[in-house]
């Protein structure tokens, strides 16, 4: 009998995947033409980047970066369609530094680079600690070196700080519970009746100081940059303050901050600067008058305070009432609850809207061109008004937004970093 | 907070007031209320002094002085010779258009690119992704600027569109016409027209007013087919099929109107110098208009792919095993959801759009902020009333705004326990 069953004693070697299955043909077919709808969206979209390329590539790629002015350009173009890249050749120290004297460019360039030295340690765990003390000393330092002067200005007035910390100090022992107070009102009383004389004593006792430049030569990038940053630095903490005072329990504390932050969010930012240039004249006392940049500062961060508490309330909103349970059954304090346990959690959970609101922020600072600084944008009119750079427009829009972008992209990435960072749940 | 309830023997003593839990926020309060009204105090001080030092008084008189000066867009009559109130009221118009229009496009933008960015499409995808980018980390100013410079610099002059040689021709069968004055689109007209009516302030249009009682009748009807049918498909599982009639009841009597009506449409012609008839669009509104949509609408389709990525695939997934198809899985199931997370960020969007239509001034459109906040205020010098008088406007303006928000949130709000 013979045998009928097949054994099958060697394995049959795998056969190749069928063409349309694999590598960049799979690709294409799952990706681009999945569909009749696909397809046609992927045609469309695709002629459009041909189309742009077709129209900004040669506008590139014929661009002139030597002349010096539109109408030599337009020369050397000699009618082809080209960029006229010389306006920023010609002016980028312009757009970069404003009116700023052009021999102390070093002083702005030299602030800018501290200051990413002074952010280093709040940025990146990897850095050494210590570096914190140039974090709390860069502020003044980096007026002194902006605005120059006498050196003694900034150090007395970071002195105030000193001085509220050795009042609390000194009267902890003694009064616990009105040191706290003693040591915020201190350095207010500092600042305004000891600064001064302070200041002038010791300028006249050992003069060290470096050139003073005036408010009104600030512009461009640096102006954006020194706004921006001051309101990034100065918003959070108030912004955390207010968010706090919307969830407390006091009452009064509670409507006052309500009021304030609707009432911010409530207007444009634009009323709010002509608020600084215009009215805050009537507001204070009569004969004062202080600095066009620092009224601007103290607009943009109370804009962006408000932003900033709706946020972290959100953040706040979102940690569990066991969380602050925990922290009282633990037998915390507000601050201490607050500080230890609910704000590093809420705080976390809120970086996403913190980092857009400092690009907001950030963004915002051109708004000051309507109450006469001269942001980027206010320059590339003045740039514009003169005859040698009269109709240009593309070749400085581009140059100036390119730098927003490389600004706020970068915040918004380094967000996402942050965030991947200090993700501590395991989904 | 902790809270210790031991009581105090011997009764009240000063200290407690700081010490003792029970009282202390009382006095906080009521320290920090002193401070405040003292603040406010100093400030109002300050302000009647500086306000006798110039010589000047707090109020409202100008509002109907008359103006003086002429506004290029308005919705109500309004010359020379009107009063700054009048102006207001113009501007005011003028910033709650410019929302508006700009709120709608921003929604479609934003929802179109949204959709997108989310397509399994990759090229599709990464376009939006550029899009979305470039938009969102450049100022609006920027834009708005740019857009600005696109319409008077890059766009033919009306005598391009003269002669054989016209370097520039109209788009859509000749019925649009895009020049570096502005864009002129076709009016609609009607020959047996039923004119307007005065109601104090504007008038009012009876073709358009005819023209949405029609329609709204129309909708109306459509629902009453849908309940219909809704019933049937109750009582015997069967959906009688009803798109032919909602199709009629909708369509055919808003077309006997309009025939009725004697519409046709106003194109706009090349005339002398410039171009004649039709809706005059002016340059700064075009530019306000599509910078506020397109930058808005970056932000707009990240809340709606956020929306979109926030329901679970299981819902997805649910709904399949239900045996619902595709198209009525998103419908009911998705969108519902999905419209949840979406919304209110598009409330607040909505907010920021109105709020920013005050950056008007950058291009020379009429808006609040221009006519009231701009030349009023220059020509009047009295910064203080109009500065104030503005910002109550945009305060209740965004108040409402959120007013609605909060009813919305309330309405869709998840009812648990």
């Amino acid at each position: 009998m013979a045998e009928i069953r097949f054994v099958r004693t060697a394995m049959l070697p795998p056969q190749e995947p069928p063409v349309s299955q694999i590598g960049a043909v799979r690709w294409v077919r799952e990706n681009l033409f999945s569909g009749w709808l696909n397809g046609v969206l992927t045609v469309a979209s695709a002629a459009f980047v041909v189309w742009l390329a077709l129209h900004v590539g040669p506008w590139f790629m014929n661009a002139v970066w030597n002349a010096g002015s539109l109408a030599e350009c337009r020369e050397i173009l000699a009618g082809t369609d080209g960029a006229c890249l010389a306006v920023i050749r010609d002016r980028w120290p312009q757009l970069l530094f404003g009116f700023y004297p052009s021999e102390l460019y070093w002083r702005p360039t030299l602030a800018l680079l501290l200051l990413f030295v002074a952010l280093a340690p709040a940025l990146f765990p990897a850095v050494p600690r210590q570096l914190l003390w140039f974090s709390a000393i860069y502020p003044g330092l980096a007026y002194w070196l902006l605005w120059g002067g006498t050196l003694w200005f900034p150090v007395v007035a970071l002195a105030g700080f000193a001085v509220g910390i050795a009042v609390f100090i000194a009267l902890r022992p003694v009064l616990p519970l009105v040191a706290p107070f003693a040591g915020l009102v201190a350095p207010v009383f500092w600042w305004l009746f000891a600064v001064v004389p302070v200041t002038g004593l010791l300028a006249a006792v050992l003069p060290v100081g470096i050139t003073p430049v005036r408010s009104d030569s600030f512009g461009g990038f640096t102006l954006s940059i020194i706004i921006g940053v001051t309101g990034i630095a100065l918003s959070l903490p108030l912004g955390i303050l207010l968010a706090l005072g919307r969830k407390s329990d006091l009452f009064l504390v509670k409507t006052i901050c309500v009021g304030f932050i609707e009432f911010i969010r409530g207007v444009p930012l634009i009323t709010l600067l002509f608020t600084a240039s215009l009215l805050l004249n009537y507001f204070l006392p009569p004969g004062t008058n202080f600095d066009i940049i620092l009224r601007v500062v103290i607009m943009v961060t109370l804009f962006a305070a408000a932003y900033m508490a709706e946020v972290i309330r959100g953040g706040l909103a979102a940690i569990p009432r066991g969380q602050y349970e925990a922290a009282d059954s633990l037998g915390l304090d507000y601050w201490k609850a607050m500080r230890l346990i609910v704000l590093p959690q809420a705080l976390k959970i809120s970086i996403p809207g913190i980092v857009n609101t400092f690009i907001g922020l950030f963004k915002d600072t051109t708004l000051v061109v309507f109450i006469g600084l001269l942001d980027p944008i206010g320059l590339s009119t003045a740039i514009r008004a003169n005859t040698n750079w009269n109709g240009i427009y593309w070749e400085l829009f581009l140059f100036i937004g390119a730098m927003f972008f490389v600004f706020c992209f970068g915040m918004s990435r380094y967000s996402m970093h942050l965030e991947r960072r200090l993700k501590t749940d395991h989904r | 907070m902790a809270t210790f309830t031991d009581t105090a023997r011997g009764g009240f003593r000063p200290g407690m007031l700081i010490y003792d839990t029970r009282y202390r926020s009382l006095t906080i309060q009521i320290a920090f209320l002193f401070l405040f009204m003292a603040g406010a105090a100093w400030l109002v001080d300050n302000t009647i002094d500086n306000l006798r030092a110039l010589g000047k008084d707090f109020n409202y008189g100008f509002l109907s002085v008359r103006a003086g000066y002429d506004i290029n867009q308005r919705f109500v009559a309004y010359t020379s010779d009107s009063t700054h109130g009048q102006a207001m009221l113009v501007g005011l118009l003028n910033t709650l258009f410019l929302a508006f229009i700009s709120c709608v496009l921003a929604t479609v933008i934003g929802v179109l690119a949204g959709v997108a960015r989310l397509s399994r499409n990759w090229i599709v995808a990464k376009l939006m992704t550029i899009y979305v980018e470039a938009f969102r980390n450049v100022p609006l100013l920027l834009w708005i600027i740019v857009m600005m410079a696109i319409m008077t610099e890059a766009m033919p002059a009306p005598n391009a569109f003269r002669g054989e040689d016209a370097t520039a021709s109209m788009l859509l069968w000749d019925s649009v016409a895009v020049t570096n004055r502005g864009v002129y689109v076709p009016e609609p007209l009607f020959t047996r027209g039923l004119g307007d009516v005065d109601v104090g302030i504007f008038l009012v249009s009876l073709d358009l007013i005819a023209v949405l009682i029609v329609g709204t009748a129309g909708l109306y009807a459509h629902a009453l087919i849908q309940r219909h049918a809704e019933a049937v498909q109750n009582a015997t599982g069967v959906r009688p099929v009803t798109w032919w009639k909602s199709l009629a009841v909708l369509i055919l009597p808003l077309l006997a109107l309009l025939w009725a009506l004697g519409f046709h449409l106003g194109y706009p012609e090349l005339r002398g110098f410039n171009f004649q008839g039709g809706i005059y669009m002016r340059n700064s509104m075009i530019a306000m208009w599509v910078a506020l949509s397109v930058y808005t609408g970056a932000f707009i389709a990240e809340n709606v792919r956020a929306g979109i990525l926030a329901v679970s695939r299981g819902q997805t997934e649910a709904a399949y095993a239900l045996g619902l198809r595709p198209g009525l899985t998103t419908r009911l199931v998705v969108l519902p959801q999905a419209l949840r997370v979406i919304i209110p960020p598009l409330i607040s969007q909505y907010l920021n759009i109105t709020k920013n239509t005050s950056l008007a001034l950058a291009v020379g459109y009429m808006d609040l902020r221009s006519t009231l906040g701009g030349i009023t205020l220059n020509q009047t010098g009295r910064e203080l009333e109009a500065m104030t008088l503005m910002m109550l406007i945009y305060l209740v303006l965004s108040l409402m705004i959120s007013a609605a928000m909060n009813v919305y949130n309330r309405s869709v709000r998840l009812k648990e326990r």
